[in-house]
């Protein structure tokens, strides 16, 4: 039995005046691992910016386990178990490492501890008094993770998590994706890397010009990945 | 007592000692402004009239309300920070998104308006207030004498200044202050609320500035016009040390208030001047401030 | 009703009326002085053309100074010495006067140029403060009391300025004569480099634009023409005075320009203008001036950035707009 977590239709974002989504539609189930996919500019990041509220001009419906997320305050949107890890990873200059490990707040029990999390990622272990903008980008990216799992949230927007980072360090990403997915939490993945979404997630959607144009299985993807191409342009 | 330039080293003591208790109120009133400035991006002209508002606060409550010196300490900053938090709420927070010229006009208007407030009702002529009787009296230190009230001046400032960078620097709250400086949307897509973490920053910046007029009061007389002459000298302080570092605002206002108490001793008809003169070169070598990074 | 408005308000594009407009400002101007107290106009008129000044630098290159009483207060103090101690015609004591301006701007300006927005501000304010010391301190000043009844002396040596009339129309002459100046700066090709400046400045550096230096001229004439205004507010009124450097006359005098309309000619003059008749009633009135001055320009921030003047402008173009 699946059971449905997030609903979003007809959204619409604006930066400015420039209008970026033009009404995506789509759903995610508990335990998914969901990618969107598509060319830069189709609307990726917005779509994430606009369900945690980053993005304040929005129409259309957004509902998290029955919560109308359009109509929640931005800051009240993490309580509701949404944690969010942006693209560029938002690792903060002014702060240490593990300032930026505990700066969100725990927004419900269930979070992983310091210990399980140094576990999970052993790079971030005896790094906690170095600025955290000196780590490498992957170890940024581990950071950008792990702060959210300390948190509780079990709804995840993961914004393009292996942007520029070498194989190795994607391998590592890959493996704590899998972690989480063990764990029972729901992900939703931009990704520009179709090899990475692919062996990590579920189902596909894929975005143009602000909205979603298409849907595929893992299955359907893995068995015939020339499907993809048109829309990526490859 | 040897001299130094033909200088007795007991005046020059003094006038450091003097030139220490100016700097006392740089310190905590350039800290206010930079952290203000840090977290919302506002020139905070008012914070002169703030500190203004205290002393005048600390009078009126001895006066009309029998609340002596102590209560005051308390009671003061906090009437003070909640007249900011209204104004934060009522005016600055609408402002943000427009360029950061029109809060600082916005606040240049306040600072008009109170002080004309304050003249209209109490006349432009200082008025006294009692030194606590706990603190009267002197330290003899034997190369010089210190009265009691201006060694807690520096004190409590210093201890006040030293805790604000504490809590800023080492602490969690103090974490969420620094990253929402940085970014504030993602902080709250944290779950912080952003915009109540503004306002209480400047309403406890705008209290400092009152708890700065309180210890002011004493030694000052409470006039309407002490505020607006010492900020534009705290101005030029915030733009010496550079509005980049917290602990960089301290530093610098307690050495420019030596600086000026050195004058005093050998030049005291540029005493008014030195820290302009300061700031004119610290601008020529470097441009942003002795702590200050390039904008 | 509104179709009689339109109607006016379309004349209002054909030339004839702009001229004819002009004419009767003019005329207005040379009888004024009969029907209303001069010096309550040269106070207007020199206002107006430091307002206009500052505009220069405020509206046209987003640069907001708040020093600008270093100016026009020094200028006042160096004409008025000139004038008294030094005995020099009335054109020398004038010209000394914009000179010391335009100098101590360029000094401003060097200093301060290259710092962004408010530090600009913070700047101009902590410089303008030394030269209000100065004053304070200076013995030629007199400190509080100023340099009293400063003569007029003779305009080229052939009429008796000291005659408020003829002051009047010396003083109406050189203030067009500098508003003129700065209509033809702001319309001229540097005008509109600055003004490409002002909306975007990382695109006028990489189109290889000296930012600086332009910045620079415009703040060194912005200057030179509140000198012009201060050194001719102190010959009308005949005395030097502390306030006229104080920080307090820097701040009402960017009131004048925002409240009439940053950024457009007419503007500062009607701000001036309003302001002074503003004080001009509070002081009669008993009623505190610098928190009513306070009040107005919260206000004006808060509901009213376009200013009186840019507000009226541009409800006349949409309404021009929705007729056609």
């Amino acid at each position: 039995m699946t059971e449905r977590r997030l609903t979003v239709a007809n959204l619409h974002s604006w930066y400015g005046e420039s209008h970026i989504l033009h009404g995506a539609e789509f759903h995610v189930n508990r335990g998914e691992v969901v990618t969107l996919l598509g060319r830069n500019g189709a609307g990726k990041t917005t779509t994430m910016r606009a369900l945690m509220g980053v993005l304040r001009k929005r129409t259309g419906t957004a509902t998290l386990d029955g919560h109308d997320l359009l109509a929640t305050a931005p800051h009240r949107i993490a309580r509701l178990g949404l944690g969010y890890v942006p693209e560029e990873r938002g690792i903060f200059s002014s702060l240490t490492v593990a300032e930026n490990l505990v700066l969100p707040p725990i927004v419900r029990s269930g979070g992983m501890n310091v210990a399980q999390i140094h576990d999970l990622f052993p790079n971030l272990k005896g790094r906690d008094r170095i600025i955290g903008t000196r780590l490498s980008g992957g170890e940024q990216q581990m950071l950008a993770i792990a702060r959210i799992l300390r948190t509780g949230a079990d709804f995840i927007l993961l914004d393009e998590p292996t942007e520029g980072l070498a194989p190795v360090i994607v391998e590592d990403i890959a493996r704590a994706l899998g972690t989480l997915k063990s764990l029972g939490l729901t992900i939703i993945l931009v990704e520009q890397n179709i090899r990475f979404a692919v062996a990590n997630a579920d189902r596909h959607y894929v975005m143009e010009q602000g909205r979603i144009v298409n849907e595929f299985t893992n299955e359907a993807l893995k068995a015939d990945m020339s499907r993809i191409d048109a829309y990526l342009g490859v | 007592m040897p001299d130094i330039f033909g200088v007795p080293v007991v005046v020059l003591l003094g006038q450091i000692m003097l030139g220490l208790i100016n700097g006392s109120f740089y310190a905590v009133l350039s800290l206010g402004l930079a952290v203000i400035f840090g977290m919302l991006n506002v020139i905070n002209f008012a914070h002169g009239a703030f500190y203004m508002f205290g002393a005048f606060v600390t009078w009126l409550c001895l006066s009309y309300l029998g609340l002596n010196y102590w209560a005051s300490l308390i009671v003061v900053p906090v009437v003070v920070g909640a007249f900011g938090v209204l104004v934060e709420r009522l005016a600055l927070r609408h402002l943000y998104r427009i360029d950061h010229l029109y809060s600082l006009l916005f606040t240049f208007g306040l600072a008009l308006a109170m002080e004309g407030l304050f003249r209209y009702v109490f006349g432009s002529a200082g008025k006294p207030y009692p030194v606590p009787e706990a603190l009267t009296g002197i330290f003899n230190l034997g190369f010089m004498i210190l009265p009691i009230y201006r060694a807690w001046v520096i004190v409590a400032s210093v201890t006040v200044c030293l805790l604000v960078w504490l809590v800023i620097e080492k602490t969690r709250l103090g974490a969420w202050l620094r990253a929402a400086t940085e970014n504030p949307s993602l902080v709250t897509a944290f779950g912080i609320n952003v915009p109540l973490l503004l306002t209480l920053t400047y309403g406890f910046c705008v209290g400092l500035a009152g708890f700065a007029g309180v210890l002011a009061a004493p030694i000052y007389q409470v006039s309407p016009g002490m505020g607006s002459n010492l900020i534009i000298v705290v101005f030029a302080v915030v733009v010496i040390g550079g509005l980049g570092s917290i602990g960089g605002s301290i530093l610098t206002g307690l050495a420019l208030g030596v600086i000026e108490g050195l004058t005093k001793t050998f030049y005291p008809s540029g005493s008014t001047m030195v820290i302009f003169v300061v700031m004119v070169l610290v601008l020529i070598v470097r441009p942003a401030g002795l702590f200050g990074r390039e904008t | 009703m509104t179709t009689l408005v339109t109607s006016i308000l379309s004349t209002l594009n054909r030339p004839w009326l702009k001229w004819g407009a002009l004419v009767a400002l003019a005329l207005a101007l040379l009888i004024a002085p009969f029907a209303v107290y001069p010096l309550f106009l040269m106070n207007v008129f020199c206002l107006a053309l430091f307002a206009s000044a500052l505009n220069l630098v405020l509206g046209y290159a987003g640069l907001l100074s708040l020093g600008h009483a270093a100016f026009f207060g020094g200028a006042a103090y160096v004409t008025a010495h000139a004038a008294k101690a030094w005995g020099l015609p009335f054109e020398l004591s004038v010209l000394l006067g914009v000179v010391f301006a335009a100098v101590l701007g360029l000094i401003f300006g060097l200093i301060g140029i290259r710092r962004y927005g408010i530090y600009f501000a913070m700047i101009t304010l902590a410089l303008a403060q030394m030269i209000y010391f100065l004053a304070v301190q200076m013995p030629f000043t007199n400190g509080e009391d100023g340099i009293q009844s400063v003569p007029r002396g003779m305009l080229l040596g052939l009429i008796d300025l000291s005659d408020i009339r003829a002051m009047y129309f010396v003083v109406l002459a050189l203030v067009v004569v500098g508003l003129m100046a700065i209509w033809r700066f702001v319309h001229s090709p540097f005008g509109h480099v600055l003004a490409a400046i002002r909306e975007n400045e990382p695109r006028a550096v990489s189109l290889g634009l000296d930012v600086a230096r332009y910045k620079l001229i415009a703040f060194v004439l912005s200057a030179g023409l509140s000198g012009l205004a201060g050194s001719l507010k102190v010959l009308s009124f005949q005395l030097a005075a502390l306030n006229n450097v104080s920080w307090h006359l820097s701040g009402e005098v960017v009131l004048m320009t925002l409240i009439g309309g940053l950024g457009t000619f007419a503007g500062p003059i009607i701000g001036s203008a309003f302001v002074v008749a503003l004080e001009h009633v509070l002081t009669t009135s008993g009623l505190p001036v610098s928190l009513v001055i306070g009040v107005i320009f919260m206000a004006c921030v808060m509901l009213f950035r376009r200013g009186i003047w840019g507000e009226t402008r541009a409800r006349i173009t949409a309404m021009l707009e929705r007729r056609q």
